[in-house]
């Protein structure tokens, strides 16, 4: 408690969890919307457009929200991990500095001009706008990743004479095939967390009769972009992701799996608790050689599990690791029945006569977050206890001079203060949802 | 290659003072010149559109600091670590302010908002000028290029070293003068009715103790870092800044009495711009100035990251910028013209 390291970890992580709560359904929701006003504009339908701007509407409190979160993060890379920023800065600041000049410009500009314009622009000059802010939010996505898969799986970099870092290769690092897979998942998983929350409210204007067409339309919308997006979630994105965490950080899957002891025909455990010190998983339940089969696409290939491993190696939280891992792995699962549910009662015209599974829609929506956040902690928990993979650990990259008390001290300002942010965005979101979609004549405006 | 990043990182953060420092002014300026709900909301029409791209030349110019002098960017923000969390609070609490106000129609939530409008708006530029005033009298760093400075100690710029002292202090009101003398402007050319009158009336208020305060810092300045004139002299870019400056100041005065609204705002954007620049000017080429050994320094060129990085950022920086300066061109002609008073939609 006394060393500053676990202060500097508590924070990044709660502010970063806390931050990626909402560009997560920026992403997703940009992507929505898209759609939603070009189904508008092709078939000249109303309702697709009062959905349009209920959304956007909701958009523009979440995107608030987002930037407000994200500045600190930016900072945090200085304030609180300076001695990683002086090592990797030569290439990390690369995608970070990209980030700010190519996806943060569009994003601030073009938010402005859809929330603000749809009468100065026309119709079709508020979807350009829209497709803009899609196109700024998604490019912001790619390059965070591509910093965090750098950090995954470092490629296209040289160390320098002094030790540090610097780019060698700025293609090869931009483009690093754990940057691509990550980011297929990643955006996979916004439009599913979109999805879930345009179905909730939905759902919820259906059960409770207001709002008929623009529920209706948000219900289609979310239902099926739903589907779509939780099935690439597990399969491919998620898959593949598994597999190269399987070639790249052999330790990390083990960790994941509650794999102790190597073999072949390796079993995947469904359910399980690891007991580290006894170095088993207690309670299993185990469907045998299917881990084999995920990871290297053979039944019978071999594994390794923890013990071929030195422990100096092994993540530092291998329960909390697995646990995150298994309810990120389970929740996915539940979402492919939830809205593959929800599309069949919907596409034999039985979904508004279905009250319970109305109810289930409505508050399912926190889910996606939950499964977001579990998967972050996967990523990150996992790549311990480096913080660049192989090169650089995680112990030694916080800032020389910072106090633990000083740390815990901004990390507690940091809980208050998103605590009463947290309250007010649930209060002005249920406002929203309360009021419902607005009359074309009082436009978009905040 | 430094020189050439050490240029732009200052232009960066110079173009983002400019920027966010006119809707820090309006928000500063907020009570006093919008006094019912209808010119408030006309004040946050205003800037609406504007202040969260302003944000992004700060991260942006983050970014390359980041980039391109990774050991400044680690030894300033570790080593400012209190102050720059208050500086990221009272971001939060702004940034809320200006997006949350209007949600509700009720008048005790859009007068708390109003306020915190107000007081972050302040603080903001107080705590920039103050970085900026640590820059100049130096900042304690050791052999290793970290330091770490307690948000104020003895209060006094020669001893016992704080973020806070009488002289960083006084750097962050003068920041402050100067950021509402060009909201006031900017609001000025903005707006029209009563909002407009008063602003232009702030801003000729404001405009002597602007003057004052740049004399007084001006002249502690020459005491506390007389290194800082030395380069100053030295550079040919630094004199071409500083004759910018001046006439920036003397055009915003005289096309306001004129009544050219906008000329006087670019006036003041080009005090600003050139007060800024012929302060990187001068400090060229330390970023860190040590007060306890010279050599200890962070500078240009045994801060940077290897050339490679260096050269790697030129390929693709220049294409952003230009792209930034679109968006900013599209999105200034689309919101041309003043928000009218007349024109702010009944409830919200
Ligand atoms: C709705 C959210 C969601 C759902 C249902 C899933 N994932 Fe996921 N997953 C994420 C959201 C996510 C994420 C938050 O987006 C992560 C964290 C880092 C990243 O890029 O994506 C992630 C990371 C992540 C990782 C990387 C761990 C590491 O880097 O060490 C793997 C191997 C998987 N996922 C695999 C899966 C599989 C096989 C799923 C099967 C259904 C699955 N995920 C469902
Ligand atoms: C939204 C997604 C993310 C979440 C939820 C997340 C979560 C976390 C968590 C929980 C930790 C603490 C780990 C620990 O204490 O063991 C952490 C650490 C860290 N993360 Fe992330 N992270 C995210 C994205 C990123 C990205 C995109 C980057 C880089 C650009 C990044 C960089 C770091 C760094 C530098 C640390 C500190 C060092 C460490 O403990 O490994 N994270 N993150
Ligand atoms: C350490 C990691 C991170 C940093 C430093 C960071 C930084 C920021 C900053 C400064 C903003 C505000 C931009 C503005 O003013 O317009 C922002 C917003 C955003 N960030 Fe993050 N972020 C991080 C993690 C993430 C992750 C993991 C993602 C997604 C994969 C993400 C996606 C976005 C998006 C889409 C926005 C747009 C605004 C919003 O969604 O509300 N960020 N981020």
């Amino acid at each position: 408690m006394s060393d500053p390291l676990f202060w500097h970890r508590l924070q990044f992580g709660f502010t970063i969890i806390y931050h990626y709560l909402f560009p997560q359904l920026t992403m997703g929701l940009a992507l929505l919307i898209v759609v939603l006003k070009l189904i508008a504009l092709r078939t000249g339908r109303e309702a697709f457009n009062n959905a349009a701007r209920f959304w956007i509407r909701i958009f523009g409190l979440n995107f608030a929200f987002g930037v407000v979160t994200g500045i600190p993060m930016e900072f945090q890379f200085g304030t609180n991990w300076a001695r990683f920023s002086e090592y990797a800065g030569g290439v990390v600041g690369q995608t970070l500095a990209m980030e700010g000049i190519f996806a943060f410009f569009l994003e601030s500009t073009f938010l402005a001009l859809l929330i603000w314009g749809e009468r100065r622009l026309g119709p079709r000059g508020h979807l350009a706008a829209a497709v803009a802010l899609l196109l700024g939010s998604w490019l912001s996505g790619y390059f965070i990743i591509a910093t965090n898969a750098f950090m995954q799986h470092p490629v296209g970099y040289r160390i320098a004479a002094d030790g540090m870092l610097q780019i060698a290769d700025l293609s090869q690092f931009v483009f690093n095939p754990w940057a691509v897979v990550q980011y297929l998942h990643n955006q996979s998983a916004s439009v599913v967390t979109a999805a879930f929350v345009m179905v909730a409210v939905g759902a919820f204007w259906t059960l409770r009769r207001t709002h008929s067409e623009v529920a209706r339309v948000s219900l289609r919308t979310g239902l099926f972009a739903g589907l779509v997006a939780s099935i690439l979630v597990a399969f491919p994105t998620g898959h593949e992701h598994g597999r190269m965490v399987a070639t790249r950080q052999p330790v990390t899957l083990a960790a994941m799996e509650g794999h102790f002891e190597s073999g072949s025909h390796a079993p995947l455990a469904v359910i399980g608790q690891p007991n580290v010190p006894e170095r088993r998983l207690d309670n299993p339940i185990r469907l045998p050689a299917v881990l084999s089969w995920i990871a290297y696409g053979d039944f019978s290939a071999s594994v390794r599990g923890l013990d071929a491993f030195p422990e100096s190696e092994w993540p530092d939280n291998i329960e909390l690791l697995y646990y995150a891992f298994h309810i990120m792995v389970g929740l996915g699962t539940i979402f492919i029945a939830l809205m593959g549910l929800g599309t069949l009662q919907l596409a034999r015209g039985r979904l508004e006569r279905s009250r319970w599974l109305l109810w289930l829609l409505t508050f399912a929506f926190p889910f996606p977050y939950i499964a977001t956040t579990a998967g972050w902690m996967t990523a990150e928990l996992g790549r311990q206890p480096w913080l660049v993979y192989g090169l650089f650990r995680t112990a030694e990259g916080a800032s020389p001079l910072v106090h633990s008390g000083t740390a815990l001290f901004t990390a507690l300002g940091f809980a208050g203060l998103y605590f009463v942010m947290g309250i007010l965005f649930l209060a002005l979101v249920a406002q929203e949802v309360a009021h419902g979609p607005r009359t074309p004549e009082h436009g978009s405006h905040a | 290659m430094e020189a050439i990043w050490f240029g732009l990182a200052a232009m960066m953060v110079t173009i983002y003072v400019v920027m966010d420092g006119f809707d820090f002014g309006a928000g500063g300026l907020h009570l006093t010149v919008a006094r019912q709900d209808s010119e408030r909301r006309q004040v946050l029409a205003a800037i609406g559109p504007f202040w969260d791209g302003n944000e992004v030349w700060l991260l942006a110019g983050g970014g390359v600091l980041f980039m391109a002098f990774p050991k400044v960017l680690a030894s300033g923000l570790s080593g400012f670590y209190l102050a720059i969390f208050l500086f990221l609070w009272v971001l939060i609490l702004r940034g809320l302010a200006i997006e949350l106000r209007s949600h509700v129609a009720d008048s005790m939530w859009r007068a708390f908002w109003d306020g915190a409008f107000t007081v972050a708006s302040i603080l903001a530029p107080v705590l920039l000028g103050a970085a900026l005033g640590n820059v100049l009298r130096g900042v304690p760093v050791g052999e290793d290029g970290w330091f770490a400075l307690p948000l104020f100690d003895s209060l006094s710029p020669s001893s016992g070293l704080g973020v806070l002292d009488w002289y960083t202090v006084l750097c962050g009101v003068l920041a402050l003068a100067a950021v509402l003398h060009h909201g006031a402007l900017f609001l000025a050319w903005k707006t029209d009715g009563p909002v407009r009158s008063r602003s232009r009336a702030a801003a000729s208020r404001i405009l002597p103790a602007l003057a004052a305060l740049w004399v007084a810092t001006t002249m502690a300045t020459t005491r506390l870092a007389p290194e800082v004139f030395r380069g100053l002299a030295a550079r040919p870019l630094a004199w071409l800044a500083t004759g910018l400056f001046l006439a920036g100041l003397a055009t915003s005065y005289a096309a306001r009495r004129a009544g050219r609204d906008l000329l006087a705002f670019l006036g003041s954007a080009a005090f600003l711009l050139g007060l800024l620049a012929a302060t990187a000017a001068a400090v060229y080429p330390t970023w860190l100035r040590s007060t306890l050994d010279p050599v200890w320094s962070l500078t240009a060129a045994n801060a940077a990251a290897a050339r490679t990085s260096l050269v790697t950022g030129l390929y693709w920086w220049p294409l952003g910028f230009v792209l930034a300066l679109a968006y900013f061109t599209v999105l200034f002609r689309l919101h041309r013209g003043k928000v009218r008073a007349s024109e702010m939609p009944e409830g919200h």
